[in-house]
């Protein structure tokens, strides 16, 4: 395949995902395997695997971090440019048109009794991603305290009107977990850092 | 300008947004919330849409926003902020770096990320559910119990349960907001 056709095919590909997968996240891994692994061959499961892993440590949406590495792989940076714009556009699309008429919408009396309903049922969304994540975390000393302070720190912050950056605080939570891990090497001694 | 503090502030979130989707909630709430760019409500509304269309949740709230705030051009900075970041770090793995995780100290930055993350979902729930369920924005607030928001909570969260157990996967948060959308239609213009 010359390059252009590759790097308009990634384009279509990611589209593709971009406009039909809903919900994002991990509703996405299994589109995603199907589609370069499965059915076209751009990529084997251990590297699919690894992007996975790598989306998962890194900041940011894991399609737009697929899309970013499979392009990359396939097509150089171009490539990595077509993908992750296919990926964002279907998206962008959408959303701005609904933009455009979700007030005059919210004004119908109906519209606004149903998203007062749709509202709580958000929070019950938000709950049981973060539950369904601590369900998946281990209970080690330091992943309870980490947790236990973040919980605190919200909580305060937001009932107390304080302002306190929240992107710091997740730097801070980060420096805990690595300078336990040097406190860990230091007291171990060489090698022993486990 | 509005344009840049829209290009700016998706960046930043774009930059720590760790965990996925509901990982930048916390993130997202702290900056529409100061910059007054929107009400708790609103907030709900537009996670709501996000959900239910398709594509990465970061990038459909990113989208809202820059419209809502600052039309078409608005939009694209604001998408164009959450993306990059992202798009930076994958770039310079899959060219450089291509163990960073085997390195210890990543892992143990990451290590400590994860559960503040997980930490911060769970306080901003519960920080949505007062003010939501219970009318507490902060300390001082008075209580004003919307009972008919409780009814709804505890309906979605059986009928997620309970569907759960019937089609043995988890339902799709479209359809809760379906349930919870009728429910509301039904239960809020009955007069109190």
């Amino acid at each position: 395949m010359s390059k252009r056709k590759k790097i308009l095919s990634l384009f279509l590909a990611f589209l593709k995902i971009g406009a039909f997968t809903f919900g994002g996240g991990y509703a996405m891994i299994a589109l995603l395997e199907a589609e370069f692994v499965t059915k076209r061959g751009w990529l084997d499961k251990d590297e699919f695997l690894n992007i996975v892993a790598i989306a998962e440590s890194t900041p940011g949406p894991i399609a737009i971090n697929a899309a970013t590495y499979i392009g990359y792989k396939n097509a150089g940076v171009l490539g990595s440019v077509a993908a992750t714009v296919g990926v964002v556009l279907p998206s962008f699309v959408i959303i701005y048109v609904i933009s455009l008429f979700f007030d005059a919408f919210l004004s119908l009396a109906y519209v606004a009794y149903a998203f007062r309903g749709i509202q709580v049922c958000v929070v019950w969304l938000i709950l049981s991603a973060g539950l369904k994540m601590l369900k998946g975390l281990e209970k080690t000393p330091l992943n309870v305290c980490v947790l236990a302070l973040s919980v605190l720190f919200m909580l305060i912050t937001s009932l107390f009107a304080v302002r306190f950056s929240t992107v710091l605080f997740i730097l801070f939570c980060g420096c805990i977990g690595l300078a336990v891990y040097l406190l860990g090497l230091l007291r171990g001694g060489k090698g022993a850092g486990k | 300008m509005i344009l840049l503090e829209l290009f700016f502030t998706f960046l930043k979130i774009g930059a720590l947004s760790f965990g996925g989707g509901m990982g930048m909630i916390s993130l997202i709430r702290e900056e529409v919330l100061g910059h007054g760019w929107m009400t708790e409500a609103d907030l709900l509304n537009m996670i709501a849409v996000a959900e239910s269309t398709p594509g990465p949740i970061a990038v459909n709230i990113a989208t809202f926003i820059g419209a809502d705030e600052g039309g078409i051009a608005g939009a694209a900075l604001a998408t164009l902020g959450v993306v990059l970041p992202s798009f930076v770090i994958i770039l310079v793995i899959a060219a450089l770096v291509k163990n960073l995780l085997k390195y210890e100290g990543v892992k143990a930055f990451l290590g400590g990320v994860r559960p503040c993350v997980i930490g911060l979902i769970l306080a901003v729930a519960a920080t949505l559910g007062l003010g939501t369920l219970l009318g507490i924005g902060k300390i001082g607030d008075a209580l004003t119990v919307d009972w008919r928001g409780i009814a709804i909570f505890a309906a979605v969260a059986v009928s997620a349960a309970v569907l759960k157990k019937i089609r043995k996967k988890p339902v799709s948060p479209i359809v809760m907001i379906l349930i919870s959308a009728v429910l509301g239609m039904i239960l809020y213009p009955i007069g109190v």
